[in-house]
């Protein structure tokens, strides 16, 4: 395992759109001052004449991007999660959202693991603005492969879409021939104890945390769940009803993002006993992403610790 | 123009202001105000300035108009019923319950309307996004975005000013409807904006100080935008808030309250001499 090949999504992101921008031509993609940080810089580099820079300004950006749509084309939008899903909530709600314009918001530096630039850029919010806006759909995808194919799903779908992207390297698992499609989960792991679900980078570590239960005899479901909204419902109940147990993994706040939306889901369909795994009600700080992972509980050896007391 | 062009859009802007009036009144809700200080303006841009097609409002490459003082909705309503976007008949329907005729402009279900709006300082963001496209698609179709003189007091509204000027947004005029009252009172008072002239001059605009209840200033104005190369326009209408009704102009409290029957009355007799003495010239 140690020696597997890590990427930050974000960089799927940037080397998705310079790919879909060669095949694409209403393919346009927007930034706020950040194209080196969200990896649009490499779109920029290859389509210079429709890659726009509109400063510091992400409100604008977004609204902008709506205009943009209106007028046929097919605007990524991209600044990091905290100012995308956060300062521009009311741009994306009332000028996407509500007209259903197909705008694309890629949002970059998600969660905690952005690290050293701490809580002001931390951001463990956005499943939970963007899945209140009626219509818009949310992904988190979990790794490379998996980022790259997001990308290009939601340029193929029509209608807005909120990507969330990662800032630190994490372990490619899928393979190359994986299939991602919008609204649906994946099984890493049969299993009849808990179902373990997971997106974003908790999925490799559920991943883990699941042979790492096995060898304790706790025979874990583990499920990627790339898509926030609309979730998989189908998937989701079959878990609950085969294991029983569930748990949630996400690096976002345990409130309103995907912990929220399973209980939502389990509690007016499947009552079923539900913990979730994420940034409890608090800030994050300044340091390493790997150390802030590990002091925030977004672990393996966390989800094995939650499991084993769950199934005790 | 021609003095018989005037006389037709002079006309046209008589009925477009009873249009608000009988949306408002059968509304029982809306803004007034400053759909009458904009009435020529709406007139000037869907009867003369704009290449559109109303049997083909979603034509691809007409020219775009975003209301971003959205709120002013029964302006622009009216003003597409008279161009002939949907029926007249249907504007007091305006924020009924399952009408068409949303509070606030709606794209999805108003024939004409190009963009959503009603949150103030994002029509202008929207349309900045539309002039960009067409400069990218290689199309030569304009954008015309409306701005009240209290909506340019959202940050969002000089962002979108600055990308324009930045991005040589010669295809994209902005209207300032600059009538002096907000919700609150005097723009002046509540929080000033001005110079407004000045800023937009310094924001890189070609910047034009017109009468807004004046057709040959407008056309001015207009004509000058589209052979101004290099940078995006901004004409800033000094207009009367309620201007046709003469108990609700100059009036903040008709900025969001509709005519109750008497007031209805008074108002449409009103314009109605108006539209006589107008068709008599």
């Amino acid at each position: 395992m140690a020696d597997m090949k890590k990427v930050a999504t974000r960089d799927s992101y940037g080397a998705a759109l310079a790919a879909l921008g060669a095949e694409h031509t209403d393919l346009v993609v927007l930034d706020a001052d950040l194209a080196g940080a969200t990896k649009t810089g490499v779109f920029k580099k290859a389509f210079p004449d429709r890659h726009f820079d509109f400063g510091i300004a992400e409100g604008n950006m977004v609204a902008a991007a709506a205009g943009m749509a209106a007028a046929g084309l097919v605007p990524f939008a991209s600044s990091f999660a905290m100012f995308a899903a956060g300062r521009a909530f009311e741009q994306i709600r009332n000028s996407i959202g509500y007209p259903n314009l197909n705008v694309k918001i890629g949002a970059t530096h998600g969660g905690i693991s952005v690290g050293e630039d701490g809580a002001s850029h931390q951001c463990c919010e956005d499943f939970a603005l963007m899945r209140s806006i009626p219509g818009m759909t949310v992904i988190c995808p979990a790794d490379d492969i998996e980022a790259k194919a997001a990308v290009k799903a939601a340029y193929e779908y029509k209608g807005p879409v909120y990507l969330r992207f990662g800032r630190l390297a994490v372990p490619v698992f899928h393979n190359e021939d994986y299939q991602f499609v919008i609204g649906k989960g994946e099984i890493l792991r049969e299993g009849t104890d808990v179902a373990i679900i997971a997106n974003g980078l908790m999925t490799y570590e559920a991943i883990q945390a699941g042979e790492m239960l096995a060898e304790a005899g706790i025979n874990a479901c583990v499920i990627n769940m790339p898509t926030i909204k609309p979730l998989d419902e189908e998937l989701v109940l079959e878990a609950a009803r085969k294991c029983g147990k569930v748990i949630t993994c996400e690096e976002h706040s345990i409130i309103g993002g995907l912990g929220e939306a399973v209980c939502g889901l389990l509690s007016e369909k499947l009552p079923t006993p539900v913990r979730r795994i994420g940034v409890n009600d608090e800030y994050g700080h300044s340091g390493p992403a790997v150390a802030l992972l590990k002091q925030f509980g977004l672990t393996a050896d966390h989800i094995v610790e939650v499991a084993k007391d769950f199934c005790k | 123009m021609t003095s018989s062009e005037k006389k037709q859009l002079q006309i046209a802007a008589c009925k477009v202001r009873m249009g608000v009036i009988e949306s408002t009144h059968g509304a029982k809700a809306g803004h007034p105000g400053g759909s009458l200080s904009a009435a020529e303006v709406f007139t000037y841009l869907y009867f003369k300035e704009m290449n559109i097609d109303p049997a083909n409002p979603k034509w691809e490459d007409r020219d775009r108009f975003v209301l971003s003082k959205g709120h002013t909705a029964p302006g622009l309503y009216s003003a597409l019923a008279y161009r002939g976007y949907f029926p007249v008949e249907d504007l007091p329907t305006l924020r009924h319950i399952d009408s068409y005729l949303q509070g606030h402009p709606n794209m999805n279900t108003v024939p004409g309307v190009d963009m959503s709006t009603g949150s103030l300082g994002q029509g202008i963001s929207a349309a900045v996004g539309m002039a960009m496209a067409a400069k990218y698609q290689g199309k030569t179709n304009r954008v015309y975005s409306l701005l009240g003189d209290g909506e340019i007091q959202e940050g969002q509204v000089w962002e979108a000013c600055m990308a324009a000027a930045h991005y040589k947004l010669d295809n994209l005029c902005i209207i300032v409807d600059n009538n002096g009252l907000q919700i609150d009172g005097n723009v002046a008072d509540v929080m000033s904006p001005y110079p407004i002239v000045d800023k937009l001059l310094a924001f890189g605009f070609n910047v034009h100080a017109v009468d807004g209840h004046d057709f040959d200033a407008l056309e001015k104005a207009f004509e000058n935008a589209k052979k101004t190369k290099g940078q995006p326009t901004a004409i800033v209408m000094s207009t009367v808030k309620g201007k046709g009704v003469s108990f609700m102009e100059n009036d903040a409290g008709w900025h969001g309250k509709a005519p109750n029957d008497a007031e209805y009355e008074q108002a449409m007799s009103e314009l109605k001499a108006q539209l006589a003495e107008v068709e008599g010239k």
